[in-house]
């Protein structure tokens, strides 16, 4: 009978799938669905706050005030994305603190292309430009995600994202048509972020063993590869639009397939970074770490005096 | 130029944002909590915003082609006439919500009167800057209740952030031929009442926070006449790092 039971919830459940209807926090959901979830959406939440470490990184070191003034705003923009995907994934039962400990004891992933350094000012262009351009691929197809929380939080981080891409590539373009250092410093950051900013789309479709039952719950709408064909396509245009040239001898318009053919990746050092050996692993998660170690005695002083106001009062 | 003393008060006005600013942006990605993340990185922004206006403005009254960016990154070290106050580091979070709590409760004030000034490009930023400082002060005022009012190690920590910061507290009321030249021709109100507002302010939250004055009434101060602490070299040199290596490029 009980066995009955869950098999009818479970085609009722893709029943609504199948016909676009949102999934809602209180829905019945299978066991593995809440779990993928849950483990997509807080490392989706980590990835934007370890994300705010190498953009903050230049903050105070922005060439003038006003581009120091829209960095902050940026790095304040992912802080909120963070923190409007944290209460998002608690939605489906999460304990931020708790998704956060697995952060940091390395349990849970962030997005990869966070542990490349941002060592010059033109890589806050290139990351503005090229990762959150391939961000924004990943989350336009989000926005239409089964999970309802999931899919509005990710319509305004959308609207946000598409703006810090323009942000990125106004700052490249600038430095393109600078000085002879400029113009180097932009090169050099594209050819630093090209091969990371592709690897942010994950293994090719046949290495990914997850991807066909997150298609099935519509959880994810496009491919890997599908994904990151439209990223390149959209990306080399604007490369040469402003003079630089994407670090690729084989990048070829193909007129048969109306796509850009591209050299294979390099899927061993995309496998190191994630497995730990990046070149800002430790650093970035012990960042992380630091600060919530260090505010412990801040969040316990909040706790401690809020109970007293509450105790105060009920007296 | 059209007005020294304007010029010279516009710099002190706008270097404290700017300085206060810069520290506060250090924290980005690192606070202890990301609400406070936030926060302190929305305060930054403002006062980074308070500082373009007013230096930009600043540049206007000296008249020699220099704008927010000429003034705020390429400077020399004395040329900065910021309080002692703001160039402080960070420290703890207490450390830097005490920083900021004293400052904000004097530029309240400030901004409250300098909406009056006969100047309507120095009423108009300060109209604008009064709307961020209310927020400013009201959140670091509620940080140092709880962190006053919290734990045992809170309360101990937030009353060593006092003990530290207390000498640099006079000179928020410094003032000189600067304010006496403005005053006279009336670009500023009268500002005198300022200080009792300050004290009342402090008084009020620190027995809300339960931590006590320190006794050590010693006064630090000089950054108005741009002497600086040994912390500024190396904030400056974040600061211009950029113009200083790539001078004469837009950004």
């Amino acid at each position: 009978m009980r066995v009955l039971e869950s098999v009818e919830l479970e085609q009722k459940f893709q029943d609504k799938i199948d016909k676009e209807i949102k999934i809602e926090p209180n829905d019945w959901m299978p066991d593995a669905y809440r779990k993928t979830l849950i483990r997509q959406m807080s490392q989706h939440a980590h990835s934007e706050v370890v994300g705010m470490l190498p953009e903050a990184n230049w903050i105070t070191r922005a060439p003038n005030l006003r581009r120091k003034a829209v960095l902050l705003a940026k790095v304040q923009d992912e802080a909120g994305h963070g923190l409007y995907l944290y209460s998002a994934t608690e939605t489906l039962g999460a304990d931020r603190e708790a998704t956060i400990d697995d952060l940091h004891s390395g349990k849970a992933k962030y997005s990869s292309i966070f542990n490349y350094p941002a060592v010059s000012w033109a890589d806050i262009g290139a990351i503005g430009w090229l990762v959150d351009g391939a961000a924004i691929m990943n989350q336009v197809a989000l926005c239409r995600c089964s999970y309802g929380p999931y899919a509005r939080a990710m319509v305004k981080i959308c609207k946000e994202e598409s703006f810090h891409q323009r942000q990125g590539y106004e700052l490249l373009t600038t430095l393109a048509n600078g000085s002879p250092e400029q113009k180097q410093l932009a090169q050099e950051a594209l050819n630093r972020f090209w091969w990371p900013a592709l690897m942010m789309f994950g293994p090719n479709d046949d290495e990914s063993p997850n991807s066909a039952q997150s298609m099935k719950w519509k959880i994810k709408r496009l491919s890997n590869d599908e994904l990151r064909q439209n990223f390149i396509d959209a990306t080399v245009p604007q490369a040469e639009l402003i003079g630089l040239k994407v670090p690729d001898p084989n990048l070829k318009w193909n007129e048969e397939t109306g796509h850009y053919d591209f050299s294979p990746i390099n899927w061993d050092e995309f496998w190191q970074v994630v497995g730990g050996n990046g070149p800002c692993n430790k650093q970035r998660v012990d960042a992380r770490r630091k600060a919530k170690e260090n505010g412990l005695w801040v969040r316990e002083a909040a706790m401690a005096f809020a109970e007293k106001r509450a105790s105060r009062k009920s007296a | 130029m059209k007005n020294e003393a304007l010029f010279r008060f516009l710099l002190r006005l706008g270097d404290d944002s700017l300085i206060l600013g810069q520290r506060l942006a250090e924290w980005c990605g690192h606070g202890p909590i990301l609400e406070e993340d936030i926060a302190m990185t929305n305060i930054s922004l403002d006062l980074i915003g308070q500082a373009m206006s007013i230096l930009d403005y600043a540049g206007v009254v000296e008249d020699k082609g220099r704008d927010c960016d000429k003034l705020g990154l390429l400077r020399f070290e004395s040329e900065y006439v910021n309080l002692l106050l703001v160039e402080q580091p960070n420290g703890d979070f207490g450390d830097t919500m005490m920083r900021q709590f004293l400052f904000d409760a004097f530029r309240k004030p400030l901004y409250e009167r300098l909406v009056n000034s006969s100047d309507k490009q120095l009423a108009a930023i300060a109209d604008k800057s009064l709307k961020e400082t209310r927020y400013h002060l009201k959140h670091s005022s509620e940080w140092i209740i709880r962190l006053g009012d919290g734990t045992e190690e809170s309360h101990t920590r937030i009353q060593n952030s006092l003990d530290t910061l207390w000498r640099y507290s006079s000179e928020l009321f410094y003032s000189d031929e600067v304010d006496n030249e403005l005053t006279k021709t009336g670009i500023l109100p009268d500002l005198s009442g300022i200080r009792s507002e300050w004290e009342a302010t402090v008084n009020s939250v620190f027995q809300q926070a339960t931590i006590v004055i320190p006794t050590n009434n010693w006064k630090f101060e000089g950054g108005r006449l741009g002497r600086h602490s040994e912390h500024f070299g190396h904030l400056l040199s974040e600061l211009q790092y950029m113009q200083r290596a790539y001078p004469n490029m837009q950004w």
